[in-house]
Protein backbone atom coordinates (compact mmCIF):
# COMPACT_ATOMS: atom_id res chain seq x y z
CA UNK A 1 0.00 0.00 0.00
CA UNK A 2 1.74 3.07 -1.19
CA UNK A 3 -0.81 5.74 -0.37
CA UNK A 4 -4.43 6.34 0.54
CA UNK A 5 -5.19 7.04 -3.06
CA UNK A 6 -5.23 3.28 -3.57
CA UNK A 7 -8.27 3.09 -1.31
CA UNK A 8 -9.81 6.34 -2.52
CA UNK A 9 -10.11 5.11 -6.08
CA UNK A 10 -12.40 2.28 -4.95
CA UNK A 11 -14.83 4.50 -3.05
CA UNK A 12 -17.22 5.18 -5.96
CA UNK A 13 -17.87 1.49 -6.58
CA UNK A 14 -18.05 0.57 -2.91
CA UNK A 15 -20.69 3.29 -2.56
CA UNK A 16 -22.65 2.02 -5.56
CA UNK A 17 -22.72 -1.53 -4.22
CA UNK A 18 -23.60 -0.45 -0.69
CA UNK A 19 -26.40 1.81 -1.96
CA UNK A 20 -27.92 -1.07 -3.89
CA UNK A 21 -27.45 -3.46 -1.00
CA UNK A 22 -28.95 -1.46 1.88
CA UNK A 23 -30.90 1.15 -0.12
CA UNK A 24 -30.70 3.97 2.40
CA UNK A 25 -27.96 6.37 1.22
CA UNK A 26 -26.74 7.40 4.67
CA UNK A 27 -26.61 3.82 5.96
CA UNK A 28 -24.86 2.77 2.77
CA UNK A 29 -22.14 5.38 3.28
CA UNK A 30 -21.77 4.26 6.89
CA UNK A 31 -21.13 0.76 5.61
CA UNK A 32 -18.51 2.11 3.18
CA UNK A 33 -16.87 4.09 5.96
CA UNK A 34 -16.72 1.03 8.24
CA UNK A 35 -15.22 -0.91 5.34
CA UNK A 36 -12.50 1.67 4.72
CA UNK A 37 -11.63 1.88 8.39
CA UNK A 38 -11.48 -1.90 8.63
CA UNK A 39 -9.29 -1.98 5.52
CA UNK A 40 -6.79 0.46 7.00
CA UNK A 41 -6.71 -1.44 10.28
CA UNK A 42 -6.12 -4.77 8.52
CA UNK A 43 -3.93 -3.56 5.71
CA UNK A 44 -1.08 -5.87 6.65
CA UNK A 45 -3.39 -8.82 5.94
CA UNK A 46 -3.86 -7.75 2.35
CA UNK A 47 -1.44 -9.45 -0.05
CA UNK A 48 0.12 -6.85 -2.32
CA UNK A 49 -0.47 -7.82 -5.91
CA UNK A 50 -3.82 -9.44 -5.19
CA UNK A 51 -7.06 -7.72 -6.17
CA UNK A 52 -7.55 -4.84 -3.74
CA UNK A 53 -11.08 -4.20 -4.97
CA UNK A 54 -12.17 -7.79 -4.31
CA UNK A 55 -10.58 -7.65 -0.86
CA UNK A 56 -12.50 -4.46 -0.02
CA UNK A 57 -15.75 -6.08 -1.13
CA UNK A 58 -14.93 -9.07 1.07
CA UNK A 59 -14.54 -6.78 4.07
CA UNK A 60 -17.81 -5.07 3.21
CA UNK A 61 -19.59 -8.39 2.90
CA UNK A 62 -18.38 -9.46 6.34
CA UNK A 63 -19.52 -6.18 7.90
CA UNK A 64 -22.88 -6.45 6.16
CA UNK A 65 -23.42 -10.00 7.40
CA UNK A 66 -22.53 -8.95 10.94
CA UNK A 67 -25.05 -6.13 10.77
CA UNK A 68 -27.64 -8.50 9.43
CA UNK A 69 -27.08 -10.92 12.29
CA UNK A 70 -27.09 -8.19 14.92
CA UNK A 71 -30.42 -6.91 13.68
CA UNK A 72 -32.04 -10.31 13.32
CA UNK A 73 -32.09 -9.96 9.57
CA UNK A 74 -34.00 -6.68 9.40
CA UNK A 75 -31.53 -4.22 7.98
CA UNK A 76 -33.60 -3.20 5.02
CA UNK A 77 -35.56 -0.03 5.20
CA UNK A 78 -39.19 0.00 4.21
CA UNK A 79 -40.05 -0.10 0.56
CA UNK A 80 -41.57 3.36 0.33
CA UNK A 81 -38.50 4.97 1.85
CA UNK A 82 -36.49 3.83 -1.08
CA UNK A 83 -37.80 6.01 -3.85
CA UNK A 84 -35.31 8.79 -3.39
CA UNK A 85 -32.54 7.59 -5.67
CA UNK A 86 -31.84 10.23 -8.27
CA UNK A 87 -33.18 9.12 -11.62
CA UNK A 88 -32.20 10.68 -14.88
CA UNK A 89 -34.14 10.34 -18.07
CA UNK A 90 -37.75 9.75 -18.84
CA UNK A 91 -40.60 8.30 -16.92
CA UNK A 92 -40.18 4.82 -18.35
CA UNK A 93 -36.67 4.69 -17.01
CA UNK A 94 -37.89 5.93 -13.64
CA UNK A 95 -40.41 3.10 -13.54
CA UNK A 96 -37.79 0.52 -14.46
CA UNK A 97 -35.55 1.86 -11.71
CA UNK A 98 -38.31 1.76 -9.12
CA UNK A 99 -39.33 -1.73 -10.13
CA UNK A 100 -35.82 -3.11 -9.94
CA UNK A 101 -35.28 -1.56 -6.52
CA UNK A 102 -38.52 -2.99 -5.21
CA UNK A 103 -37.70 -6.41 -6.65
CA UNK A 104 -34.18 -6.37 -5.19
CA UNK A 105 -35.59 -5.60 -1.76
CA UNK A 106 -37.67 -8.73 -1.89
CA UNK A 107 -34.69 -11.01 -2.45
CA UNK A 108 -33.08 -12.69 0.54
CA UNK A 109 -29.86 -10.84 1.42
CA UNK A 110 -27.62 -13.67 0.21
CA UNK A 111 -29.26 -13.69 -3.21
CA UNK A 112 -29.23 -9.91 -3.43
CA UNK A 113 -25.48 -9.89 -2.78
CA UNK A 114 -24.79 -12.36 -5.58
CA UNK A 115 -27.12 -10.51 -7.94
CA UNK A 116 -25.29 -7.23 -7.32
CA UNK A 117 -21.72 -8.55 -7.28
CA UNK A 118 -22.28 -10.23 -10.65
CA UNK A 119 -24.89 -8.07 -12.38
CA UNK A 120 -23.86 -4.63 -11.17
CA UNK A 121 -20.22 -4.89 -10.08
CA UNK A 122 -19.35 -7.37 -12.84
CA UNK A 123 -17.20 -9.65 -10.73
CA UNK A 124 -16.36 -13.04 -12.24
CA UNK A 125 -18.19 -15.91 -10.54
CA UNK A 126 -15.01 -17.17 -8.90
CA UNK A 127 -14.33 -13.71 -7.43
CA UNK A 128 -17.89 -13.43 -6.15
CA UNK A 129 -17.44 -16.83 -4.49
CA UNK A 130 -14.24 -15.69 -2.78
CA UNK A 131 -15.84 -12.44 -1.63
CA UNK A 132 -18.79 -14.28 -0.12
CA UNK A 133 -16.70 -17.15 1.24
CA UNK A 134 -18.82 -19.84 -0.47
CA UNK A 135 -18.13 -22.38 -3.24
CA UNK A 136 -18.70 -21.20 -6.80
CA UNK A 137 -21.52 -23.71 -7.15
CA UNK A 138 -23.35 -21.90 -4.37
CA UNK A 139 -22.87 -18.59 -6.18
CA UNK A 140 -24.36 -20.10 -9.33
CA UNK A 141 -27.39 -21.58 -7.59
CA UNK A 142 -28.05 -18.33 -5.70
CA UNK A 143 -27.67 -16.37 -8.92
CA UNK A 144 -30.09 -18.68 -10.67
CA UNK A 145 -32.70 -18.38 -7.93
CA UNK A 146 -32.23 -14.62 -7.67
CA UNK A 147 -32.65 -14.05 -11.39
CA UNK A 148 -35.70 -16.23 -11.70
CA UNK A 149 -37.28 -14.60 -8.66
CA UNK A 150 -36.53 -11.16 -10.13
CA UNK A 151 -38.11 -12.23 -13.38
CA UNK A 152 -41.30 -13.30 -11.61
CA UNK A 153 -41.39 -10.09 -9.62
CA UNK A 154 -40.74 -7.82 -12.57
CA UNK A 155 -43.06 -9.65 -14.94
CA UNK A 156 -45.75 -9.84 -12.27
CA UNK A 157 -45.42 -6.11 -11.87
CA UNK A 158 -45.68 -5.62 -15.60
CA UNK A 159 -48.87 -7.71 -15.71
CA UNK A 160 -50.50 -5.67 -12.94
CA UNK A 161 -49.62 -2.45 -14.70
CA UNK A 162 -51.11 -3.65 -17.94
CA UNK A 163 -54.34 -4.56 -16.21
CA UNK A 164 -54.57 -1.14 -14.66
CA UNK A 165 -53.96 0.56 -18.00
CA UNK A 166 -56.68 -1.47 -19.66
CA UNK B 1 -21.27 -29.22 -29.40
CA UNK B 2 -20.87 -29.62 -25.66
CA UNK B 3 -24.05 -29.68 -23.71
CA UNK B 4 -25.20 -26.19 -22.72
CA UNK B 5 -25.53 -25.91 -18.98
CA UNK B 6 -27.46 -23.48 -16.82
CA UNK B 7 -24.09 -21.92 -15.89
CA UNK B 8 -23.34 -21.33 -19.57
CA UNK B 9 -26.62 -19.45 -19.92
CA UNK B 10 -25.73 -17.19 -17.01
CA UNK B 11 -22.22 -16.62 -18.31
CA UNK B 12 -23.74 -15.74 -21.68
CA UNK B 13 -26.07 -13.18 -20.11
CA UNK B 14 -23.11 -11.71 -18.22
CA UNK B 15 -20.88 -11.55 -21.29
CA UNK B 16 -18.31 -13.86 -19.69
CA UNK B 17 -18.02 -16.53 -22.38
CA UNK B 18 -15.13 -16.85 -24.82
CA UNK B 19 -16.17 -16.32 -28.44
CA UNK B 20 -16.30 -20.01 -29.39
CA UNK B 21 -18.53 -21.03 -26.53
CA UNK B 22 -20.65 -17.94 -27.05
CA UNK B 23 -21.43 -19.04 -30.60
CA UNK B 24 -22.47 -22.48 -29.31
CA UNK B 25 -24.80 -20.93 -26.77
CA UNK B 26 -26.26 -18.68 -29.43
CA UNK B 27 -27.00 -21.70 -31.60
CA UNK B 28 -28.69 -23.36 -28.63
CA UNK B 29 -30.76 -20.26 -27.87
CA UNK B 30 -31.89 -20.00 -31.48
CA UNK B 31 -33.48 -23.40 -31.07
CA UNK B 32 -34.77 -23.02 -27.49
CA UNK B 33 -37.07 -20.04 -27.20
CA UNK B 34 -37.76 -20.46 -23.51
CA UNK B 35 -34.07 -20.35 -22.60
CA UNK B 36 -33.61 -17.39 -24.92
CA UNK B 37 -36.35 -15.50 -23.10
CA UNK B 38 -34.77 -16.22 -19.72
CA UNK B 39 -31.32 -15.12 -20.85
CA UNK B 40 -32.78 -11.94 -22.33
CA UNK B 41 -34.58 -11.19 -19.09
CA UNK B 42 -31.37 -11.70 -17.08
CA UNK B 43 -29.37 -9.38 -19.32
CA UNK B 44 -32.17 -6.81 -19.00
CA UNK B 45 -31.94 -7.14 -15.21
CA UNK B 46 -28.23 -6.29 -15.38
CA UNK B 47 -29.00 -3.23 -17.49
CA UNK B 48 -31.70 -2.13 -15.05
CA UNK B 49 -29.28 -2.44 -12.14
CA UNK B 50 -26.89 -0.12 -13.92
CA UNK B 51 -29.70 2.30 -14.80
CA UNK B 52 -30.71 2.38 -11.14
CA UNK B 53 -27.34 2.67 -9.45
CA UNK B 54 -24.62 3.95 -11.81
CA UNK B 55 -25.65 7.46 -10.87
CA UNK B 56 -23.86 6.89 -7.55
CA UNK B 57 -20.53 6.75 -9.42
CA UNK B 58 -20.98 10.34 -10.54
CA UNK B 59 -21.66 11.75 -7.09
CA UNK B 60 -18.85 13.76 -5.48
CA UNK B 61 -17.12 11.69 -2.82
CA UNK B 62 -18.28 12.53 0.70
CA UNK B 63 -15.41 14.05 2.60
CA UNK B 64 -15.79 11.70 5.56
CA UNK B 65 -15.11 8.75 3.25
CA UNK B 66 -12.00 10.33 1.79
CA UNK B 67 -11.00 10.97 5.38
CA UNK B 68 -11.64 7.36 6.36
CA UNK B 69 -9.66 6.06 3.38
CA UNK B 70 -6.72 8.22 4.39
CA UNK B 71 -6.72 7.07 8.02
CA UNK B 72 -7.74 10.57 9.01
CA UNK B 73 -8.87 11.69 12.43
CA UNK B 74 -5.46 12.35 13.77
CA UNK B 75 -2.72 12.68 11.25
CA UNK B 76 -3.02 14.65 8.06
CA UNK B 77 -1.20 13.79 4.92
CA UNK B 78 -0.59 15.71 1.81
CA UNK B 79 -2.66 13.23 -0.12
CA UNK B 80 -5.56 13.64 2.21
CA UNK B 81 -5.53 17.39 1.90
CA UNK B 82 -5.28 17.12 -1.83
CA UNK B 83 -8.07 14.57 -2.06
CA UNK B 84 -10.29 16.53 0.31
CA UNK B 85 -9.76 19.66 -1.71
CA UNK B 86 -10.67 17.89 -4.90
CA UNK B 87 -13.95 16.64 -3.53
CA UNK B 88 -15.19 19.60 -1.58
CA UNK B 89 -18.37 20.79 -3.26
CA UNK B 90 -20.23 24.02 -2.79
CA UNK B 91 -23.14 23.65 -0.42
CA UNK B 92 -24.29 23.99 3.14
CA UNK B 93 -23.18 20.54 4.28
CA UNK B 94 -19.79 21.06 2.84
CA UNK B 95 -19.37 24.43 4.44
CA UNK B 96 -19.49 22.58 7.76
CA UNK B 97 -16.86 20.15 6.57
CA UNK B 98 -14.78 22.98 5.27
CA UNK B 99 -14.87 24.80 8.59
CA UNK B 100 -14.10 21.62 10.50
CA UNK B 101 -11.23 20.96 8.19
CA UNK B 102 -9.84 24.42 8.64
CA UNK B 103 -10.06 24.43 12.40
CA UNK B 104 -8.34 21.05 12.53
CA UNK B 105 -5.69 22.12 10.07
CA UNK B 106 -4.94 25.79 10.30
CA UNK B 107 -2.04 25.37 7.94
CA UNK B 108 -3.93 23.44 5.26
CA UNK B 109 -2.55 24.16 1.84
CA UNK B 110 -4.18 23.94 -1.50
CA UNK B 111 -3.54 20.82 -3.49
CA UNK B 112 -0.99 21.52 -6.12
CA UNK B 113 -2.20 21.30 -9.68
CA UNK B 114 -0.47 17.96 -10.40
CA UNK B 115 -1.71 16.42 -7.12
CA UNK B 116 -5.30 17.40 -7.76
CA UNK B 117 -5.08 16.21 -11.35
CA UNK B 118 -3.52 12.86 -10.40
CA UNK B 119 -6.23 12.14 -7.83
CA UNK B 120 -9.00 13.00 -10.26
CA UNK B 121 -7.29 10.74 -12.81
CA UNK B 122 -7.04 7.83 -10.40
CA UNK B 123 -10.65 8.14 -9.23
CA UNK B 124 -12.34 8.40 -12.61
CA UNK B 125 -10.15 6.71 -15.20
CA UNK B 126 -10.78 3.10 -14.01
CA UNK B 127 -14.54 3.38 -14.58
CA UNK B 128 -15.64 0.91 -17.22
CA UNK B 129 -19.20 1.99 -17.82
CA UNK B 130 -19.32 5.55 -16.54
CA UNK B 131 -15.91 7.09 -17.15
CA UNK B 132 -17.41 10.37 -18.31
CA UNK B 133 -20.51 12.48 -17.75
CA UNK B 134 -20.81 13.63 -21.35
CA UNK B 135 -19.59 11.36 -24.10
CA UNK B 136 -17.40 12.27 -27.04
CA UNK B 137 -20.20 11.95 -29.59
CA UNK B 138 -21.52 15.17 -28.06
CA UNK B 139 -18.09 16.80 -28.17
CA UNK B 140 -19.34 20.26 -29.16
CA UNK B 141 -21.86 20.26 -26.36
CA UNK B 142 -19.24 18.94 -23.95
CA UNK B 143 -16.74 21.67 -24.71
CA UNK B 144 -19.41 24.40 -24.67
CA UNK B 145 -20.81 23.16 -21.37
CA UNK B 146 -17.43 22.94 -19.63
CA UNK B 147 -16.36 26.33 -21.08
CA UNK B 148 -19.49 27.90 -19.67
CA UNK B 149 -18.97 26.39 -16.24
CA UNK B 150 -15.34 27.47 -16.08
CA UNK B 151 -16.13 30.87 -17.53
CA UNK B 152 -13.36 30.43 -20.06
CA UNK B 153 -13.26 29.12 -23.63
CA UNK B 154 -11.79 25.63 -23.55
CA UNK B 155 -10.58 23.28 -26.23
CA UNK B 156 -10.37 19.52 -26.03
CA UNK B 157 -7.08 18.69 -27.71
CA UNK B 158 -7.06 16.07 -30.45
CA UNK B 159 -4.72 13.13 -29.76
CA UNK B 160 -5.78 10.90 -32.64
CA UNK B 161 -2.33 11.29 -34.20
CA UNK B 162 -0.92 9.83 -30.97
CA UNK B 163 -3.49 7.03 -30.92
CA UNK B 164 -5.80 8.38 -28.22
CA UNK B 165 -9.48 9.14 -28.86
CA UNK B 166 -11.65 11.44 -26.81
CA UNK B 167 -14.01 9.46 -24.55
CA UNK B 168 -15.72 12.52 -23.11
CA UNK B 169 -15.49 14.68 -20.07
CA UNK B 170 -16.86 15.62 -16.74
CA UNK B 171 -17.17 18.58 -14.42
CA UNK B 172 -15.52 18.24 -11.02
CA UNK B 173 -15.60 20.41 -7.94
CA UNK B 174 -12.27 22.03 -7.13
CA UNK B 175 -10.92 24.48 -4.63
CA UNK B 176 -10.53 27.24 -7.20
CA UNK B 177 -13.97 26.63 -8.69
CA UNK B 178 -15.25 24.12 -11.21
CA UNK B 179 -12.73 21.88 -12.92
CA UNK B 180 -13.03 20.26 -16.34
CA UNK B 181 -11.69 16.78 -16.98
CA UNK B 182 -11.34 15.40 -20.50
CA UNK B 183 -10.65 11.69 -20.84
CA UNK B 184 -8.98 9.86 -23.72
CA UNK B 185 -8.34 6.21 -24.44
CA UNK B 186 -6.08 4.36 -26.86
CA UNK B 187 -6.38 0.97 -28.55
CA UNK B 188 -4.82 -0.72 -25.52
CA UNK B 189 -7.53 0.83 -23.33
CA UNK B 190 -4.98 3.02 -21.62
CA UNK B 191 -6.51 6.26 -20.44
CA UNK B 192 -5.14 9.73 -20.03
CA UNK B 193 -6.97 12.72 -18.59
CA UNK B 194 -6.57 16.43 -19.11
CA UNK B 195 -7.47 18.41 -16.01
CA UNK B 196 -8.23 22.10 -16.53
CA UNK B 197 -8.86 24.59 -13.77
CA UNK B 198 -8.84 28.33 -13.44
CA UNK B 199 -5.60 29.37 -11.95
CA UNK B 200 -6.46 31.34 -8.84
CA UNK B 201 -2.96 32.59 -8.26
CA UNK B 202 -2.89 34.28 -11.67
CA UNK B 203 0.62 33.05 -12.03
CA UNK B 204 2.65 34.07 -14.93
CA UNK B 205 2.54 31.61 -17.78
CA UNK B 206 4.74 28.65 -17.06
CA UNK B 207 6.44 26.28 -19.37
CA UNK B 208 6.03 22.55 -19.04
CA UNK B 209 6.63 20.93 -15.74
CA UNK B 210 6.64 17.29 -14.86
CA UNK B 211 5.63 15.57 -11.65
CA UNK B 212 5.18 11.95 -10.69
CA UNK B 213 2.29 11.56 -8.27
CA UNK B 214 1.92 8.10 -6.84
CA UNK B 215 2.91 6.39 -10.07
CA UNK B 216 0.92 8.74 -12.29
CA UNK B 217 2.92 10.82 -14.76
CA UNK B 218 1.68 14.41 -14.83
CA UNK B 219 2.74 17.18 -17.19
CA UNK B 220 1.33 20.58 -16.36
CA UNK B 221 1.47 24.20 -17.37
CA UNK B 222 -0.38 27.47 -16.90
CA UNK B 223 -1.62 29.54 -19.81
CA UNK B 224 -4.00 32.51 -20.05
CA UNK B 225 -5.31 32.07 -16.53
CA UNK B 226 -5.94 28.34 -16.84
CA UNK B 227 -3.93 25.55 -15.29
CA UNK B 228 -3.65 22.39 -17.39
CA UNK B 229 -2.45 18.99 -16.22
CA UNK B 230 -2.25 15.89 -18.39
CA UNK B 231 -2.15 12.68 -16.31
CA UNK B 232 -1.70 9.07 -17.22
CA UNK B 233 -0.23 5.79 -16.22
CA UNK B 234 1.84 5.87 -19.39
CA UNK B 235 5.60 6.10 -19.61
CA UNK B 236 7.12 9.49 -19.17
CA UNK B 237 8.49 9.96 -22.69
CA UNK B 238 5.14 9.14 -24.28
CA UNK B 239 3.28 11.37 -21.82
CA UNK B 240 5.71 14.13 -22.67
CA UNK B 241 4.89 13.82 -26.37
CA UNK B 242 1.15 13.86 -25.63
CA UNK B 243 1.50 16.90 -23.40
CA UNK B 244 3.53 18.61 -26.10
CA UNK B 245 0.75 17.97 -28.61
CA UNK B 246 -1.84 19.32 -26.18
CA UNK B 247 0.21 22.39 -25.44
CA UNK B 248 0.66 23.26 -29.10
CA UNK B 249 -3.03 22.86 -29.83
CA UNK B 250 -4.22 24.84 -26.84
CA UNK B 251 -1.57 27.53 -26.73
CA UNK B 252 -0.24 27.82 -30.26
Amino acid sequence: MSSPVDLIQHIPRLRRYARALVRDAARADDLVQDTLERALAKLDLWRPGSDLRAWLFTLMHNLFVNQLRASGGHTLCELDEANDVAVSGGQTEALVVRDIQAALAQLPAEQREVMLLVGLEQFAYADAARILGVPQGTVMSRLSRARERMRELLEGHQATKLQVVK
Amino acid sequence: MNRISEDDLHAYADGLLPAGRRAEVEAWLAAHAEDAARVQAWAAQNRSLHAAFDEVLNEPLPLQLVRAASGQRTQTTQWYRAAAAVFIVAGVGVLGYGLGLRSAEPAAQYATLPQAAAIAHVVYSPEVRHPVEVEAQHADHLVAWLSKRLGHALRAPDFTAQGFDLLGGRLLPGETGPVAQFMYQDGLKRRITLYVRRDAAKQAETSFRHAREDGIEVFYWVDHGLGYALSGNVDKAEMGRLADAAYHQISP
